[in-house]
C-alpha cells in the first residue's frame, strides 16, 4: 500500500519545527513502527536524516512510544498503543499526519520525541508505599477481596506515556495521577499513607507547570489502558479527605 | 582467572545461614561515605538500588531509557515463582531448588539455587507490601498457576502482566530513595565503558543519550543489572534497546564470560510475518495451559482452514511424545519439538516456521468467559498483531529467541572475576543453567536485587575497599578516550564509504544479517559444521560493517543510529564468543542442542563426564578465540539423571 506522510521534524529542544512530507510502501500486516522503520531506513540509504522517536518493547507494555497520529494520541484505534497499530487500519493511499506529544511540560528533544522526566518527579513525590526492603508481613496476611483488587489493578494498568496529557487541552496529567492515587489508596497496603500522598502528588503536578482539569475526559478516550476518568473523582475525593480544598 | 565460587561450607540448607552469618558487615554511620554504582533499573538494577540505598550507601543509578519504568522487564507477562505452598500441592523449598536444577539440565550451582527458593517466599511478600496486585481467589488470598514443567502451582501472577507490575512495584520503592536524596537516578544515560583501577572496579564512563556529554563516574563498587541480550539474534521477543553493551566491555576489561551459548528458545511466540520484522512477541507461556499444540498429520491438509483438519488428522505432537507432561514439557523442549515438525515439513504456514495453538477444546470444556479471564489480554493481543481471532480460530505459534541463560561469571555473593564488580539478574549466569524455567527469572532478577546483594556488597567493602579515587586517575582517561575514538569511528565510517562511493548500508542491515547467522547456526539446533561456519561468516560481516555501515547525526545530540550502532559492533564481536562457546560444549544440555548428541527419538544427550561445569571465557583480542576456563559443578544434594517429561 501506498502511504503519504507528513511528519513533524525539529531538529532540537530550541530550533524550529516544521512538517516533511515522505511516502512509504507499507504493507498491512506492518505494524505502525515498522513503517515508519521502513521509512527511515530509506532515508538513511539516501543519506538523509531519519525521523527520531521514542519505543522499545513494541508491545503496548513499556510506554515509551509516543505520537499523535491524524490528531490523536496513539491514533485512531481505543485502547492501542502507536507500537500495537497496525497499517491493516489504513487503506492504499492514506495521507497520515504524525506529531509529537504537545505540552509545555513534555517538551521537544528532537522530531518525534520529548522529554517526559516530569512524570518521574510526580512519582518520587510519593507514589509509593514507605515499606523497606525485609520488613513486610507474609502476602496472606491482608486479605483483599477480589473486585478491590480488580479496581486497584485497572488503576495500576497505567503505562506513563502520556497519551492523557497529549489529549487533554489542557494538558493537564490528572488522570496520571489520579491512577496512582487510585491503584494505591484502594489497596489495604496504601492506605495508611493516602492524605499525605493525594497532597503530595498533587503539588509535585501543579510544579511540573501541568494544566489544571476541567472534565473533558479526553484523557481517558486516548488512554491505550482504557483507565477510567473515575480515578479523577477518587482523586478529588481523596484530595478533601486530605483536608485541602483544591482552589 | 580465579573461578572461586565461595560457596559455603555446611548442608545445603545453612549455607546461606552461614554465609550471612560470616560475611562482613559495614558499620550503619559509614555506609553513607561508599558510593556504589548501579547500571540497569529493571527488576534487579531497582530493587537493588532501593534495598541498598535503604541501608545507607550513597548510590548513582543508570539506565538508558527515559524513565526507569521501562526497563525491558515491563514485558513479563506470565508470572513468578515462588515456595509458598499456599495450595497445600506438595511444594517446597527443596521442591522449587530441585525443579529448578533438573529443569536447567544440571548446569548450574546448586547452592546458589537453594538460596534462589529460599528467598523466593520473601519477594512474595515484599512486592505484595508494595502494593502489587497479584492475583487473588474471590475469600481474599492470593491465586497460583502452574507454568510450564512444574506439576505444583507456585506461580504468582498479574494478569497477563506480571513484570509490569512487579517492575512499578520496584520503581516505586527506588522513587522512594529517590525523593530521600538517597538515589541519583541518571535516566538516559548509557554506559560504555568499565573503569579497572588497580584490579578493582572502579567506575564507569557513560553518554548522556540527550546531549552526547561524556562522563565519568567514580565509585567504590560497580554492580551491573544490565539484562540478557537475546537481540544478538536481531529478531527476539526483547525489548528493541536490551543489547549486551554492558557485559561485553566488562568482559573486555577482563571479567570471566560464563556459558555464552545458553540462550532460551521461547516456544509459543508470534511468527515471523515479512521482511520489514522488527521484533518478535511473545505469548505467554501460561497459554500452554489450555491451549493444544498441533500440525496436520498429512501433508495434504497444509493449507486447509483448521477447523476443516478432523480430530484424527491432527498430530498433537508434544501430548502423543510426552504423555504425563504434554503441552506442559519445558521451553526448550517443546521449541525443539516444533521445529523437529517444521522441519519435515508440517508447518502450517508458507514460511516454514509455525504450528497451532488452538483453545478450541477449552473453550468447549470451560465457557469463552472462562478463557477470556484467564488470557483476555493475551488473546486481544494477538489479534491485534496478526488480525485474526484465537476464539475462533487456533493461533498460529512458533519459538522465538527470548531469553539468555549465560552472563558474566559471578560466585556465590555475586562478585564476577573483576573484584568489586557485581552483576545481577540476567546479565549473570548463576541459576538457570543450561534452560531456566518459565517464572523464575522475575524471581531471580528480585532475589539478587532485594535479598541478596545487600548482604554480600557489604562483605566486599568491609573487607577490600580500595580508599578514594578521583576520576582523574589515568585508567579514567584512557577508557574515556577509547569511547571517544570509537564514537568518532562510527560516525566516520558513513562518511567514508560515501566517498568512496560505496552504497550507505544501515546498522539494523548489518543487525538482521548477523541475526540470520545466529538463527541459523546457534539457534535451536548446533552443530560443529554450523558452528564452524557462522565463525566464518562473522568477522566478514564484522569488517564490513566497518567499511560500509552509515551512522547518521553526530556525537552531541540525541542520535539513536549512533547508539544503536556501538551495540550492533559489541554484538558483532560478541556473537564469536557464543559459537566458540556453543562449540566447545560438545554435548546437548537444556537450550543447547547439539545435532551431534541426541538420541534416536531426537532427546538431547548430556555428557555430564565432561561437561559438567561453567565454561568461563577470557578475553585475548577482538576476532581471537578468547581463553577457556572452568567452574566445576559439584552435585552433592541431587542425582544427575536424563530429564525425562514422557
Ligand atoms: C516478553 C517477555 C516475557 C517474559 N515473561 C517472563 C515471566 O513471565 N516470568 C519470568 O520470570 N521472566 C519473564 N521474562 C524474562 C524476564 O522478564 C527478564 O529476564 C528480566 O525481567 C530481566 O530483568 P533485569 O533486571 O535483569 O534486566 P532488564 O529488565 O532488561 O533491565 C536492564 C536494565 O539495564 C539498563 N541497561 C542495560 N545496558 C545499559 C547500559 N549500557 N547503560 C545503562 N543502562 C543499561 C536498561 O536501561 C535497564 O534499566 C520475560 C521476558 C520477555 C522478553
Ligand atoms: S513501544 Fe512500548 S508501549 Fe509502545
Amino acid at each position: 500500500m501506498d502511504i503519504k506522510l507528513k511528519i513533524w521534524r525539529q531538529p532540537g529542544p530550541d530550533q524550529a519545527g516544521f512538517f516533511e512530507d515522505h511516502r512509504v510502501e507499507a504493507d498491512p500486516h506492518m505494524s505502525f513502527l515498522e513503517m515508519l522503520d521502513v521509512l527511515n531506513e530509506q532515508l538513511l540509504v539516501a543519506g538523509k536524516d531519519p525521523v527520531a522517536f521514542d519505543h522499545d518493547c513494541r508491545e503496548g507494555i513499556c510506554g515509551a512510544c509516543s505520537m499523535v497520529i491524524d490528531g490523536h494520541p496513539h491514533g485512531p484505534r481505543a485502547g492501542t498503543t502507536t507500537c500495537q497499530l497496525h497499517m491493516r487500519e489504513y487503506h492504499d493511499g492514506a495521507e497520515i499526519t504524525i506529531e509529537p506529544w504537545r505540552a509545555s511540560a513534555f517538551p521537544i528533544i528532537k522530531d518525534l520525541v520529548v522529554d517526559r522526566s516530569a512524570f518521574d518527579r510526580i512519582q518520587q513525590a510519593g507514589g509509593y508505599v514507605s515499606v523497606g526492603t525485609g520488613s513486610a508481613p507474609d502476602a496472606n496476611t491482608i486479605p483483599i477481596g477480589k473486585r478491590e483488587l480488580d479496581e486497584a489493578f485497572d488503576y495500576a494498568a497505567c503505562i506513563g506515556c502520556g497519551a492523557c496529557v497529549a489529549a487533554c487541552p489542557n494538558a493537564s496529567s490528572m488522570l496520571f495521577v489520579a491512577s496512582k492515587v487510585a491503584h494505591l489508596s484502594l489497596l489495604p497496603q496504601g492506605k495508611v499513607e493516602r492524605k499525605h500522598r493525594a497532597r503530595k502528588l498533587v503539588a509535585a503536578m501543579d510544579a511540573e507547570g501541568f494544566g489544571s482539569c476541567t472534565n473533558h475526559g479526553e484523557c481517558s478516550a486516548s488512554c491505550p489502558k482504557s483507565i477510567s476518568v473515575d480515578a479523577i473523582a477518587l482523586l478529588n475525593r481523596e484530595f478533601i479527605r486530605a483536608g485541602l480544598a483544591r482552589d | 582467572m580465579d573461578l572461586d565460587a565461595k560457596i559455603p561450607s555446611g548442608s545445603l540448607k545453612d549455607k546461606w545461614d552461614k554465609a550471612r552469618f560470616e560475611l562482613k558487615l559495614v558499620n550503619p554511620s559509614n555506609k553513607r561515605d561508599h558510593k556504589l554504582i548501579i547500571v540497569g533499573s529493571g527488576l534487579a538494577g531497582a530493587s537493588a538500588a532501593a534495598s541498598l540505598a535503604e541501608l545507607g550507601y550513597d548510590i548513582e543509578c543508570f539506565c538508558f531509557q527515559d524513565s526507569p519504568r521501562r526497563a525491558h522487564s515491563i514485558a513479563a507477562q506470565g508470572g513468578i515463582n515462588a515456595a509458598k505452598n499456599y495450595q497445600n500441592d506438595g511444594d517446597s523449598v527443596y521442591r522449587l531448588f530441585y525443579d529448578t536444577i533438573k529443569g536447567g539440565d544440571y548446569r548450574s550451582r546448586e547452592a546458589n539455587v537453594y538460596r534462589l527458593a529460599q528467598v523466593s517466599v520473601n519477594i512474595i511478600d515484599q512486592c505484595v507490601a508494595q502494593g502489587v496486585p497479584f492475583a487473588r481467589e474471590y475469600g481474599g488470598a492470593l491465586a497460583n498457576r502452574s507454568f510450564g514443567g512444574a506439576q505444583v502451582s507456585r506461580t504468582f501472577y498479574a494478569r497477563g502482566q506480571t513484570g509490569q507490575q512487579l517492575l512499578l512495584g520496584a520503581y516505586s520503592a527506588l522513587n522512594r530513595q529517590i525523593d530521600r536524596g538517597k538515589i541519583k537516578m541518571h535516566p538516559r544515560t548509557e554506559m560504555l565503558d568499565l573503569v579497572v583501577v588497580d584490579g578493582h572496579a572502579r567506575g564507569i564512563i557513560t553518554r548522556d543519550l540527550v546531549t552526547g556529554e561524556i562522563r565519568r563516574f567514580a565509585a567504590d563498587a560497580v554492580l551491573l543489572a544490565t539484562g540478557g541480550y537475546a537481540n544478538v539474534f536481531c529478531l527476539s521477543t526483547n525489548a528493541k534497546t536490551c543489547n549486551v553493551t554492558a557485559t561485553y566491555r566488562a568482559y573486555k576489561r577482563g571479567a570471566g564470560f560464563a556459558n555464552p551459548c545458553f540462550t532460551q528458545i521461547h516456544p509459543t511466540c508470534i511468527p515471523v510475518s515479512g521482511d520489514y520484522q522488527s521484533k518478535l512477541t511473545l505469548m505467554s507461556e501460561s497459554l500452554r495451559n489450555d491451549g493444544r499444540v498441533w500440525v496436520p498429520r498429512n501433508k495434504a491438509d497444509i493449507g486447509k482452514p483448521a477447523k476443516s483438519i478432523p480430530e484424527e488428522d491432527r498430530y498433537y505432537y508434544l501430548e502423543e511424545r510426552y504423555p504425563s507432561f504434554g503441552n506442559l514439557v519445558p521451553r526448550d523442549v517443546a521449541s525443539r519439538a516444533a521445529k523437529k515438525v517444521c522441519d519435515a515439513g508440517y508447518s502450517i504456514s508458507k514460511s516454514g516456521e509455525a504450528v497451532y495453538l488452538d483453545f478450541a477444546e477449552a473453550i468447549g470444556r470451560d465457557g469463552q468467559k472462562a478463557i477470556a479471564d484467564r488470557y483476555g489480554n493475551l488473546f486481544e493481543m494477538y489479534e491485534r498483531i496478526t488480525g485474526d481471532n484465537p476464539y475462533q480460530t487456533p493461533m498460529r505459534i512458533y519459538p522465538a529467541a527470548h531469553y539468555t541463560m549465560g552472563g558474566l561469571w559471578v560466585d556465590y555473593n555475586l562478585m564476577s572475576s573483576i573484584p568489586g564488580l557485581h552483576v545481577l539478574g540476567e546479565a549473570n549466569f548463576s541459576d538457570h543453567g543450561a534452560n531456566r524455567l518459565g517464572a523464575s527469572a522475575l524471581m531471580q532478577g528480585l532475589a539478587d536485587g532485594y535479598f541478596v546483594i545487600p548482604y554480600t556488597i557489604g562483605h566486599y567493602i568491609a573487607t577490600q575497599y580500595q580508599g578514594e579515587l578521583s576520576t582523574e586517575h589515568p585508567a579514567f582517561a584512557r577508557a574515556e578516550a577509547e569511547v571517544r575514538e570509537r564514537q568518532r569511528k562510527l560516525l566516520d565510517i558513513g562518511a567514508k564509504s560515501t566517498k568512496a562511493g560505496a552504497e550507505r548500508k544501515s546498522v539494523d542491515y548489518f543487525h538482521r544479517k548477523l541475526g540470520k547467522i545466529m538463527w541459523e547456526h546457534c539457534g535451536m539446533a548446533r552443530s560443529a559444521s554450523g558452528l564452524e561456519q557462522a565463525l566464518a561468516k562473522i568477522p566478514d560481516l564484522r569488517e564490513q560493517f566497518w567499511r560500509q555501515a552509515y551512522v547518521p547525526g553526530g556525537a552531541d545530540e540525541l542520535n539513536p543510529w549512533l547508539e544503536k550502532a556501538g551495540r550492533v559492533a559489541d554484538f558483532l564481536e560478541f556473537a564469536e564468543i557464543m559459537c566458540h562457546d556453543a562449540l566447545y560444549r560438545d554435548e546437548s544440555c537444556g537450550g543447547h542442542f547439539r545435532e551431534e548428541h541426541q538420541t534416536e527419538e531426537g532427546e538431547a544427550v548430556r555428557n555430564d563426564e565432561d561437561f559438567a561445569h561453567g565454561a568461563v571465557w577470557e578475553y585475548q583480542g577482538v576476532g581471537i578465540k578468547p581463553k577457556l576456563h572452568t567452574e566445576h559443578l559439584e552435585f552433592e544434594n541431587v542425582k544427575l539423571t536424563t530429564r525425562s517429561y514422557k
